[in-house]
């Protein structure tokens, strides 16, 4: 009975700590009060279960709490998004291991424990071998161009069907050897599965590997009939699911398209118009087209963080804004790598939460603005993706700065962005482009706009 | 039975009912708290272990044990460190 009730409010911990961020100011609170849900749940499982056994649980423990709070302590906020699959990962293989050690620990198993079982071990292992493979594009340690192994797609279906008549057989004929070698075969799946997501889509396979692992402990909250780990599982499946769909809509594709249909059009684009003529200004014609201006808008770009140039763009910013000039941040909710990842890389720059706009906020005014200044940014602001059919990114949703009264674009080279895709908006007449690294030429601007 | 299954269906409307409202700038947030949140597979790995007869038992579960603390710790301090930069 106490036991039940603490879970409870551990629960409640949880749907509060979730609830905390829907503002900015009080998500920290939310968060407190979510690992002290955490710390009343651990505790009550220990007290209450840990009949045997308990020294070593607390071994166990130690040595978590010593590789997680210095791993998480040093990443950087560039890197929370390998750091989060990582730890997603290991998620997934926590629960399909307490899945295994369970099915051998039960002696009569029921259809439905058998389902459960099943599930979470699948879920499991293609959420670890997933994540893995997810961090090590991330961290670039392999490419992070879509990897298409020959029969690939093959392998995949073989993978998945096997998976399915694994998961029939060991609930028809309960076997450790089938349980292990279903955890084998969902490894593998986690991987084939991944391998084909290209460098700008990955954002996508965090979210959706992150609602794997919520349903994976959900499904093993099933097997232990433990009411904690349903509602926590399923908290997390919800939250997964539900920015899977959003950066889905952000990209303008479907969630199919994007897993399987790695982008073949890449190499249709490039046709012999590449003598075109572009307009490059100096640092001084920026300063004083950015100087003068009564509205700004910047848009940020992963190369932004890349050039780790997130405090020369605020100290601009703010050298603007003292000579009075209006000025916002136009977040896409595609930049950076994981789902509002730009917005955490310009807090850490002390950047007011208030500045960043999205793009409901900055397209319906962006004709009244008066300078677009586009930083390490080329997808999201690319007008193909807006007018022309034929791109392979069209239908994704842009800033339309090239409605704008002018633009300036802050580019290291010509080269197309992730997408591989040619960017009208760099021959538009509006368009300044500002060659150089951004770091080096917002210093360079700052400089020049002091000079005013 | 049924009851988990009650549970899992009201638990799936709680979900979207409170991620719907979180805020888009706080995304990543959401996603390292919910991370941090499954990692409550550590109640079921200590149950698992604190019951094991085997060996085998014993080594899945203590492993269970370690991911999952690694989960858990390694997910709220990641995600206190970045909500600590938006209090402003």
């Amino acid at each position: 009975m106490t036991v039940q009730l603490m879970y409870l409010v551990a629960a409640l911990c949880f749907i509060l700590a979730l609830k905390g961020l829907s503002s900015p100011k009080y998500a920290r609170y939310g968060n407190f009060i979510g690992a002290f849900g955490m710390l009343v749940a651990v505790v009550t499982a220990y007290l209450h279960g840990a009949v045997h056994n308990g020294l070593w649980i607390l071994v166990a423990v130690a040595l978590g709490v010593v590789v997680g709070i210095p791993a998480a302590r040093s990443v950087k906020m560039t890197a929370i998004p390998q750091m989060v699959a990582l730890f997603n990962g290991v998620g997934g293989a926590a629960a399909a291991l307490v899945a295994l050690a369970e099915f051998f620990a039960v002696r009569d198993p029921g259809f439905l424990y058998l389902l459960a079982t099943v599930l979470t071990v699948l879920i499991g292992s293609v959420s670890f071998s997933g994540s893995v493979v997810t961090f090590l594009k991330l961290q670039e340690l392999m490419t992070t161009r879509p990897v298409l192994l020959p029969a690939g797609q093959q392998l995949a279906i073989a993978a998945g069907v096997s998976s399915v008549a694994l998961c029939a057989l060991t609930i028809a004929t309960p076997n450790g050897f089938l349980l292990w070698l279903l955890a084998a075969v969902g490894l593998a799946l986690g991987v084939l599965f991944v391998l084909p997501v290209g460098g700008a889509d990955v954002p996508i396979a965090i979210s959706l590997l992150n609602a794997f692992t919520g349903l994976a402990v959900a499904a093993s909250g099933y097997v232990l009939a433990n009411t904690l780990l349903i509602v926590a599982g399923t908290l997390v499946g919800a939250s997964g699911t539900i920015l899977t769909r959003l950066m889905a809509q952000a990209m303008g594709r479907s969630l199919a398209n994007i897993l399987f249909g790695a982008f073949k059009a890449t190499t249709v684009v490039a046709h012999g118009e590449e003598q075109r003529t572009v307009k490059s200004g100096t640092v001084e014609d920026v300063a004083i087209l950015l100087g003068y201006a009564n509205n700004v808008v910047v848009v940020p770009g992963y190369g932004l963080a890349v050039a780790q140039a997130q405090h020369a763009v605020r100290e601009l910013v703010a050298q603007l804004e003292r000579r009075g000039v209006t000025v916002s941040y136009g977040i896409h909710p595609v930049a950076g790598r994981m789902p509002g990842h730009m917005n955490v890389l310009l807090a850490e720059a002390d950047v007011p939460y208030e500045q960043l706009k999205e793009l409901d906020d900055v397209n319906p005014g962006i004709t009244s603005v008066d300078v677009a200044v586009v930083v390490g940014a080329n997808d999201v602001v690319n007008p193909g993706a807006r007018d022309e059919p034929s791109s392979p990114i069209y239908g994704m949703p842009i800033f339309d700065v090239d409605r704008a009264k002018s633009v300036v674009f802050m580019k290291r080279s010509m080269r197309p962005g992730f997408a591989g895709v040619d960017n009208e908006l760099l021959y538009n007449p509006k368009t300044t482009l500002l060659f150089g690294d951004a770091k080096d030429s917002l210093t360079k601007l700052l400089a020049a706009v002091k000079q005013l | 039975m049924i009851d988990l299954l009650t549970i899992f269906v009201l638990a799936v409307f709680v979900g979207f009912e409170v991620v719907s409202k979180v805020s888009t700038i706080l995304h990543t947030p959401l996603m390292s708290g919910a991370n941090a949140i499954h990692g409550v597979i550590l109640v079921g790995a200590i149950l698992i272990t604190g019951s094991a007869e085997s060996t085998l038992e014993l080594v899945l579960g203590l492993l269970a044990v370690f991911l999952a603390t690694v989960n858990v710790v390694g997910g709220f301090v990641v995600t206190d460190r970045m909500l600590e930069m938006f209090r402003k």
